[in-house]
């Protein structure tokens, strides 16, 4: 069984957005990385995976060398390979021009089973697993969260409003993944330590031309006055006149 | 033409594909355009009709579309998209939406704007006006402009963003299209529907949401914030990404961009940072009272009303004085 997982490398927010001057990127000036929570999952099942079946699993991002940083996370977790799609502007890489340069570097490689996640935390665009899937005439399933694989065949499913959709695909086949399939492990000491010795092979393509164009990011609205009901439990009865003013009691 | 693909949802046009028609039919007067909608599914028909403000409803009918085949439905929609050439194309902004729109992009080679909140034309046709949308990202806490060059422009509405209102108009034209389909786009099926049981009142239905993050340091701390819930009455209890990654509660109880998206009249947060992927999903919430001993947290920043302080002191404190204020 070979596996791959596609990440992408996302600025680490916590509490607050900071825009660069020109109002086109978040500044990540003194800000760390990581990938999106969907594909953090992702590369979770993965390694559940070949840790049930056998076989190998890879790591893919398209990004600057700096991404090395995440792949090298998976690799701790226990991803056995990595491959480094250089792409120093991949923040003006639209959905269409990443997925072909994803499918371009796996077509030759062979995989059963393509994970992504199904959105990437920062841009939000829905679509690169579902745009590789066609570029390599794979079927593809968005949004999964519970993956078996049985026979050659994976049993994929997405949760509804009123229960689940179960799916059966032939593999080799694409998912993309949310947040909840799993709990991510965390890399062990002598992950990280071996994780660093693995190789990352890296890859070159040609920027297709781009179809969306980024003109600014800015911060929506946001309207709230605070009030402070007080400090400590000296503050309860403050807060139960005010859960009574909104009609909470 | 501006081309609006619709959803059905148990015999019925669903809310998010209304905010799509309303959207279309903004955009179709702005540019002196009318709007076409499709409809998909095994019984659709009957619906035609109801879908005033549309000028025609294309009808695609098959009896093997009994649920959304993403690549049956992909297919019908760019067959649509290449014999009637419309100007832009919209569609809900769901799940199913986006699932849809890529795989139609896909099969066209074009681009598409997910989760679009505003659309900017300078002019409609096949001139050289400048399309630029806006649209969501990081799960809206930030909002992108991003121009479209590929035509015809695809996009799919964040739900939402645009309330859906009834459009006048005389019952639009209604046209049969008769689909070829086969076996190679049903490989991607829906095999077997498992009903869930539901418990309790759901995160996204309760009026009262009380949230507990990291300070609550435990699985066990969360028995105080379903203690508290009960003594509200019909409150549910969520948690942040923090606390589901470490097996506090289940990511079914998570609340954010990679969560669940609420919108109650009043959210309690407890022990709550105010990670921006948290906030976008309990920005809706009408009222947010937040307790945390860190004055400085973000959450203080988009909240309504704050208590500085150790939620294992003040929570307990509030639970034992609302007991007293029930009793009494």
């Amino acid at each position: 069984m070979k596996v791959l997982v596609c990440v992408k490398r996302v600025p680490d927010t916590g509490g607050g957005f900071k825009l660069t001057p020109d109002g086109m990127r978040v500044d990540t000036t003194n800000v760390g990385f990581a990938v999106s929570p969907h594909e953090e999952c992702a590369v979770e099942e993965a390694i559940r995976i070949i840790e049930k079946h056998g076989g190998s699993s890879t790591v893919l991002t398209l990004g600057p060398p700096a991404a090395g940083e995440q792949l090298r996370e998976a690799i701790a977790k226990g991803i056995t390979g990595a491959i480094l799609v250089e792409a120093e502007d991949y923040e003006s890489w639209d959905p269409a021009a990443t997925a072909q340069a994803i499918a371009e570097t796996v077509k030759p490689l062979g995989f059963d089973l393509l994970l992504f996640g199904n959105e990437s935390a920062d841009t939000c665009n829905y679509q690169v697993g579902v745009r590789v899937a066609h570029l390599l005439e794979l079927p593809c399933v968005t949004g999964i969260k519970a993956l078996e694989i049985q026979n050659g065949k994976a049993i994929a499913k997405r949760e509804t409003k009123d229960g689940w959709e179960v799916y059966e695909v032939t593999l080799p086949a694409v998912f993309t993944v949310k947040e909840g399939i799993n709990t991510p492990r965390h890399p062990s000491l002598r992950g990280i330590m071996s994780a660093k010795k693995v190789p990352i092979e890296q890859k070159r393509v040609t920027k297709p031309a781009p179809q969306l164009v980024r003109k600014a990011l800015k911060k929506p609205q946001e309207g709230r006055q605070l009030e402070i009901l007080g400090q400590g439990p000296e503050a309860v009865p403050k807060i139960v006149e005010k859960l009574r003013e909104l009609g909470a009691i | 033409m501006i081309l609006a693909i619709l959803e059905t949802a148990k015999q019925a046009i669903s809310e998010a594909s209304w905010e799509t028609i309303t959207a279309a039919c903004d955009l179709a007067q702005k540019t002196n355009d009318s709007v076409t909608a499709l409809l998909i599914g095994r019984e659709v028909r009957a619906l035609a009709p109801t879908l005033s403000g549309v000028s025609t409803v294309l009808v695609a009918e098959d009896p093997q579309l009994d649920s959304y085949i993403p690549e049956a439905f992909a297919k019908i929609v760019s067959e649509v998209i290449k014999q009637k050439s419309p100007q832009i194309v919209l569609a809900p902004g769901t799940e199913t939406g986006n699932d849809l729109m890529a795989r139609v992009a896909a099969r066209l080679g074009l681009g598409l704007a997910t989760n679009c909140t505003e659309f900017h034309l300078t002019r409609s046709g096949e001139g050289q006006g400048e399309v630029r949308v806006t649209r969501s990202n990081w799960g809206g806490s930030l909002l992108e402009e991003v121009e479209i060059l590929s035509k015809p422009i695809l996009l799919t509405l964040q739900p939402h963003a645009i309330p859906a209102h009834a459009a006048a108009g005389p019952e639009p034209a209604i046209e049969a299209l008769s689909p070829t389909l086969t076996a190679k786009e049903f490989r991607v099926r829906v095999k077997e529907l498992l009903r869930s049981e539901k418990k309790g009142i759901s995160l996204t239905e309760a009026k009262i949401v009380i949230g507990g993050g990291r300070g609550l340091g435990s699985a066990e701390a969360f028995k105080m914030l379903e203690e508290l819930a009960s003594l509200l009455g019909n409150a549910a209890v969520g948690a942040t990404r923090v606390a589901t990654n470490n097996n506090w509660r289940p990511h079914s109880d998570q609340i954010g961009q990679t969560g669940a998206q609420i919108a109650p009249d009043l959210y309690i947060a407890c022990g709550i940072s105010g990670a921006i992927q948290h906030m976008v999903g309990c920005k809706n919430s009408k009222k947010i009272l937040a307790i945390n001993k860190d004055a400085e947290a973000p959450i203080f920043q988009r909240a309504d009303y704050g208590v500085i302080g150790d939620l294992h002191q003040i929570v307990p404190a509030l639970i034992a004085e609302l007991k007293r204020v029930k009793g009494a």
